[in-house]
Formats: C-alpha cells, sequence, structure tokens
C-alpha cells in the first residue's frame, strides 16, 4: 500500500493543478493577511475563501482524479493486491496531496503573519475539509461508471452544501422560530461539514459574542471545549463515513 | 481706597480663626482613638490621623473637621461594620485607607456614608474591599475625588456600589478610579451633577448606573470591560462627552444602554469593541453626534420605540453591523455620517456620497426577527443574500438611511 500511496503522491505534486491551486492559496492568504491591519478580520477573509473554493476544488480535482486513473486501478487490480488496499492508496494519495497544498497555501502564511490558536483552528478546519470533500469524491467515484455523471454528482454536492443546505436550514429556523430549535439547529448543522468549519472558526474569533447574544445555547455549547470536540469529530464522521461506505461499494463493483 | 483697610481687617479675623481652630493628632494606641479625638474636637478643628492601623468601625462625624491620614493608615472594620458616617456639614476628608466594611441585607455597609450633608470633600482615599465604598444619601454640593475604589466583587446579590449616589443635587464625581463593584458609579435621583474624568473598570453590572437623574454631565470617563457596560435610565437632559467605552464584551453587554431617555446629548464618545456601541429604547430628542463606533458586534441598536433622534457626524469603522432595528418605521435623522461599508460614489466632488446609505443590512434584520438564524452568520448564503438586498431591497427599513453620507473619515480625535 504504501509503495502506492508514495506513487500517487510524487505524481501528485508535480502536477500542474495541485501547484498553480497551491500558489493561489498562498497568494490569496499573503495578500489578505498584510493588506488587513486586523488580523482577526484576514482571518475572516481567509476562512471565506476556505469554505468557497476547498469543498469544490477538493472535490471536483479528486473526482476527476480518480475516474481518469480508473485504468490505472484496474491495472493494480490484476496484480494480487485487495481491493480495499488499492482504493485507499488511491485516496490517501491524492488527500495528502491536496492537503500539503492547502497546508502551504494558507497554513504557512497565517502561522508566518499571524499566528494565534484561530490560525490553528482555520488550518485545522481547512484540512478536514479537504479530507471530507475528497472522502465524498471517491464515494462518487464508486458510485458512478460513468465520468460526466460522476462530475456532475460532484458539482451538485459541494452546491449543495455550501450553498442550498444553509438555504434550507433558513426556511426551517424561519418556520419554526417559534419554537425551542436551538438543539434541533445544532443536530442538523452536524449533517454539513462547512457548516462544522465555519462555525469551529467563528468561535474562535471575536464575532463568537454575537451568537451567544442571540442564542445562549450556541455560544454555551460551541464555545465550550465539549462544543468544538463535537464539531471535530463531526467532522471526522465526514472522512470516514464516505471512506469506509466506499470501501463498501467497492468491494463487489463489477468493473 | 476705602477698601483696602476692610481687606486687611478681613485677613487679619480669618487669621485669628485660624488660629483658633486647633490641630489634634491621632496615634493607633488608645481604643476608640478617631471616635474619642472627634467628641474631643471643637467645630473647624483638624485631625490628623498618624500612620497605623485602626480597628475601629462606627465612627460618627458629627462636627465641622477637616480629616487628613498621614501616610494612608488603616482603618478596618473587620468584616462587620460600617466605617465612616459623616452627619455634618463641609467636612473634609483625605488620605486614609477604609477596609473591610461588613456586608449585610439590613443596611447598605458603606466605608464612608454621607447622610443629609452639604459641602463635605472627599478626596485622595483608597477603598478597599468594602461593600459600598462612598454612600451618598440626601446630600448636596458634595465633592469625591481622587479616591481609589475597589473590591472583588462576584455576585450581584452580595455586593454593593463604589461611589452610590441616592437624592442628591450638585454632586462633583472627579477623577476616580472604582473596580471590582457591583456598579462603579450609581446615582439614583441625582441632579444637576458632574461625573468627570473617572476610570470605571471590571465591574461586574454597570461600569455607570443612572436612574431618574436629569441635567447631569459625564464627560472623560473611561469605561472599560465591565460586565454591561453603562445604562442610562428615565432621565432627562444627560449630557455625555467625550467617554471612552472600550471592551464591554459579552453576552448581555453594552456600551451604553439607553432607556427612556429624552433631550440629551451624547458627544465626541469613543465606542470601541462592545457587543452593542449604544441600545436606544423608548428615547427621544437625543443627539449623537461625533462618536466614533468602532469592532462593535452592533454599532448602534435603536429599537422602533426611538423618536426624534438625531445620528450625525459620526464614524462607523469595522463593525459587524452598523444599525440594528426591530421595525419598519424610523423616525430618526441619520445625517452625514462616514460608514465604511458604504461604496457609493461621489461624482461632484463635494465629499459627500451621491447615493444614500441604508445602514441595516439584510442579515442584521433577520437575525433581529429570528435571533437562531445567528448560527448561519457568515455563511456563502448570507453573504449573497446581503449583496441581492442591496441590488433589490425589500427587508431592510427603507426609510432608515443616511442621504449625505460622507466619503472621508472625520477626524474626531
Amino acid at each position: 500500500m504504501n509503495t502506492i500511496v508514495k506513487y500517487i503522491t510524487l505524481d501528485l505534486i508535480k502536477n500542474k493543478i495541485i501547484i498553480i491551486y497551491t500558489l493561489l492559496l498562498g497568494v490569496i492568504s499573503f495578500s489578505v493577511l498584510s493588506i488587513d491591519s486586523n488580523s482577526s478580520k484576514g482571518l475572516l477573509s481567509l476562512l471565506n475563501i476556505t469554505l468557497l473554493f476547498v469543498p469544490i476544488i477538493s472535490i471536483l480535482f479528486a473526482t476527476i482524479y480518480f475516474f481518469n486513473s480508473s485504468e490505472f486501478i484496474e491495472l493494480l487490480l490484476s496484480q494480487p493486491v485487495k481491493r480495499k488496499t488499492v482504493l485507499l492508496a488511491e485516496y490517501s494519495g491524492l488527500s495528502t496531496a491536496l492537503c500539503a497544498a492547502y497546508a502551504v497555501g494558507i497554513g504557512i502564511p497565517t502561522i508566518i503573519l499571524t499566528p494565534s490558536p484561530a490560525a490553528l483552528v482555520l488550518l485545522v478546519s481547512g484540512l478536514l475539509l479537504t479530507l471530507s470533500f475528497t472522502a465524498l469524491a471517491l464515494l462518487v467515484f464508486v458510485l458512478f461508471k460513468d465520468k460526466t455523471k460522476g462530475i456532475g454528482a460532484s458539482i451538485i454536492i459541494s452546491l449543495f452544501l455550501s450553498l442550498l443546505f444553509d438555504g434550507l436550514l433558513l426556511i426551517f429556523i424561519y418556520s419554526f422560530g417559534e419554537y425551542p430549535i436551538e438543539k434541533p439547529i445544532l443536530g442538523i448543522i452536524a449533517l454539513n461539514p462547512i457548516d462544522l468549519a465555519r462555525i469551529l472558526m467563528l468561535l474562535q474569533l471575536d464575532v463568537a459574542v454575537l451568537m451567544g447574544y442571540s442564542g445562549a445555547l450556541f455560544k454555551k455549547f460551541l464555545g465550550s471545549m465539549a462544543g468544538s470536540v463535537y464539531a471535530i469529530i463531526c467532522m471526522m464522521l465526514w472522512v470516514i463515513v464516505p471512506l469506509l461506505l466506499s470501501v463498501k461499494i467497492f468491494r463487489k463493483k463489477d468493473l | 481706597m476705602i477698601r483696602v483697610p476692610v481687606l486687611i481687617l478681613t485677613m487679619c479675623l480669618l487669621a485669628y480663626v485660624h488660629a483658633a481652630a486647633r490641630t489634634i493628632q491621632i496615634f493607633p494606641r488608645q481604643a476608640k482613638a478617631i471616635q474619642g479625638a472627634i467628641n474631643y474636637a471643637h467645630e473647624g478643628d483638624t485631625l490628623v490621623i498618624e500612620k497605623g492601623i485602626y480597628n475601629e468601625p462606627d465612627i460618627l462625624v458629627n462636627k465641622k473637621l477637616t480629616i487628613i491620614g498621614n501616610n494612608y493608615p488603616i482603618i478596618d472594620g473587620g468584616g462587620k461594620k460600617q466605617l465612616i458616617v459623616v452627619v455634618h456639614d463641609s467636612v473634609y476628608i483625605s488620605g486614609l485607607q477604609l477596609q473591610n466594611t461588613g456586608r449585610s441585607s439590613m443596611t447598605d455597609m458603606a466605608a464612608i456614608r454621607l447622610q443629609n450633608v452639604s459641602g463635605v470633600v472627599v478626596h485622595n482615599n483608597r477603598l478597599l474591599n468594602n461593600t459600598y465604598g462612598i454612600y451618598l444619601q440626601n446630600s448636596h454640593y458634595c465633592t469625591i475625588s481622587n479616591n481609589k475604589v475597589s473590591a472583588s466583587a462576584k455576585d450581584e446579590l452580595n455586593s454593593g456600589n463604589g461611589i452610590h449616589a441616592w437624592k442628591s443635587t450638585h454632586l462633583m464625581i472627579h477623577n476616580n478610579n472604582v473596580s471590582g463593584h457591583r456598579d462603579g458609579i450609581y446615582f439614583e435621583f441625582v441632579t444637576e451633577s458632574r461625573i468627570i474624568k473617572n476610570v470605571s473598570t471590571k465591574n461586574i453590572r454597570y461600569g455607570l448606573h443612572f436612574m431618574f437623574s436629569h441635567r447631569d454631565v459625564y464627560a472623560d470617563n473611561l469605561f472599560v470591560d465591565n460586565g454591561s457596560g453603562v445604562a442610562v435610565m428615565y432621565s432627562k437632559f444627560v449630557e455625555m462627552y467625550n467617554n471612552t467605552f472600550r471592551h464591554n464584551w459579552g453576552d448581555a453587554a453594552y456600551a451604553i444602554l439607553l432607556k427612556e431617555i429624552t433631550d440629551s446629548k451624547i458627544k465626541q464618545n469613543l465606542f470601541i469593541k462592545n457587543t452593542v456601541g449604544i441600545y436606544m429604547e423608548g428615547s427621544s430628542r437625543i443627539d449623537v453626534m461625533q462618536n466614533e463606533f468602532k469592532e462593535n458586534g452592533w454599532g448602534i441598536r435603536v429599537q422602533a420605540s426611538c423618536d426624534n433622534n438625531v445620528f450625525e457626524h459620526n464614524n462607523f469603522l469595522s463593525n459587524s453591523f452598523d444599525i440594528a432595528t426591530n421595525g419598519t418605521m424610523m423616525l430618526n435623522t441619520f445625517n452625514e455620517n462616514y460608514w465604511d461599508k458604504y461604496d457609493g460614489y461621489d461624482l461632484d466632488k463635494n465629499k459627500i456620497g451621491d447615493v444614500p446609505y441604508y445602514p441595516v443590512s439584510m442579515y442584521a434584520v433577520v437575525t433581529e426577527r429570528i435571533p437562531n438564524a445567528m448560527i448561519l452568520y457568515r455563511s456563502f448564503l448570507t453573504d449573497i443574500m446581503t449583496q441581492v438586498e442591496k441590488l433589490m431591497p425589500s427587508v431592510i427599513p427603507d426609510n432608515l438611511r443616511d442621504d449625505r453620507p460622507v466619503m472621508k473619515s472625520w477626524k474626531l480625535r
């Protein structure tokens, strides 16, 4: 497995798109952080960029890459290796490359220019987002045979999670505003890794108090250690569950 | 020419009176040293309390005396009693360290209590760990200056106020430093008074609490890190100038809470990093001018119950929300403010933007109506909604607008 991971990672690090992605993130974070004198504001802008670009780029790039390497996977499977090993190796190689890109592009500038716990949380949530959206791409890859359909599905997933989900949640909050819905909201939020990343980050910044002002429960629960742990565990589930599902489906898939 | 002899005569008389006033030194040797000296002294005498520790509570000052501490002698209440009660006019108290009053639910235990007096001066004392620091009741023309009042209150029920004034007039509260009490400075039914250059920090409720107190001025004060900021309620003709409100930051914190205030002026204040800069409810005819609102959660929350207020020449910088309101009606005027979120243009170069600015953002309206929606703050969707609302306003109150937003921030300080 290690050999496969190594080859895929080395192959991807030389990939032009990954290099451009890294450079782009790096340029954005350097410019945002050096323009704004207020570091918390700079981190907020970087959070917006992370929430907008990381999911869609991760899932699209990963889906295309998986479909492109389907022949390579078939070739590997003709050798005496387990399907599970091959699939996980593909995933690890790709996610390592994407995570490295994010860590270099956003992580290094933020830690150099604004070393703070908030910068660390931004890095962690960005990495977890990359991991979960790559896992979702893997799930799309094992579910669909056709590349076009797969890419379409990826676009729908990322749009749904970054835009539509919040809209539905807002409608839900609007319709049931009269009821004590704080707890259901906390449950529903767990269904979207992007929202989890956003809240995890917001609670590290000053604006957290706005949340406390409107709903004491949000601040009390999410602002505590338990809340952060809850958010991180939910995000990890967003990595593990799609991975396990895709392994399970891939085992029985007719190639 | 006849005036000169009169003047000389007056001076001689004054010198004679002065010679008649004695100075009595007090040492901490015998019990009840201070009360004994007060009983022994005549009107107009000076008592000098020498350095030492006096475990002597319930001191009653019932003559016109000047009480001066030499090098901060300590008067300790042992956690049971009050310390000094002044019941005579024109008493001067200075240079004492008063500490550890008792705590009682029957009486408000104070380090210095002024009762039905006028012209009393409390100057340059240290008041540590008392339930109430200085307590004025029905007192007039008193000056409280340069005192350091501190305690470490834990909860609202078992604590008192730093400087507490009730039913008084013409007070001057100047240059005091109050911290760790329930309310830093508390005014109830106090009129025609001034609160100048005080520092009020880390009080668990309000830095300044103000009720039914008309025609008062507070200026050049600093309010930092108080549990809920400053509350001004049910008062008229209050003037607030040049104060700094910093980091009154928490779930229910305001820099200033205005409730039923009328005909007042709020000018040249600095509001920085507060949850809410100004919260207004049922207030009328207030001029809010030349203030700077910086990095607050909400700059101003104007409830729809406010009318005829004027907001002019203020700077709004880096607030999460500039203005929020709870209704669609708006009877207040916003004019010539600087808004850092304004993205209009100025074609005729008169330094005033050509299109009006709507300071209530769409999301502020949504969260005002449904506070739970705050969980979606800063999500991509809400950003899009705010932009759409800017192009086609439908939710925000369209009569809350600044018709003449200035292009450059005002130089206020």
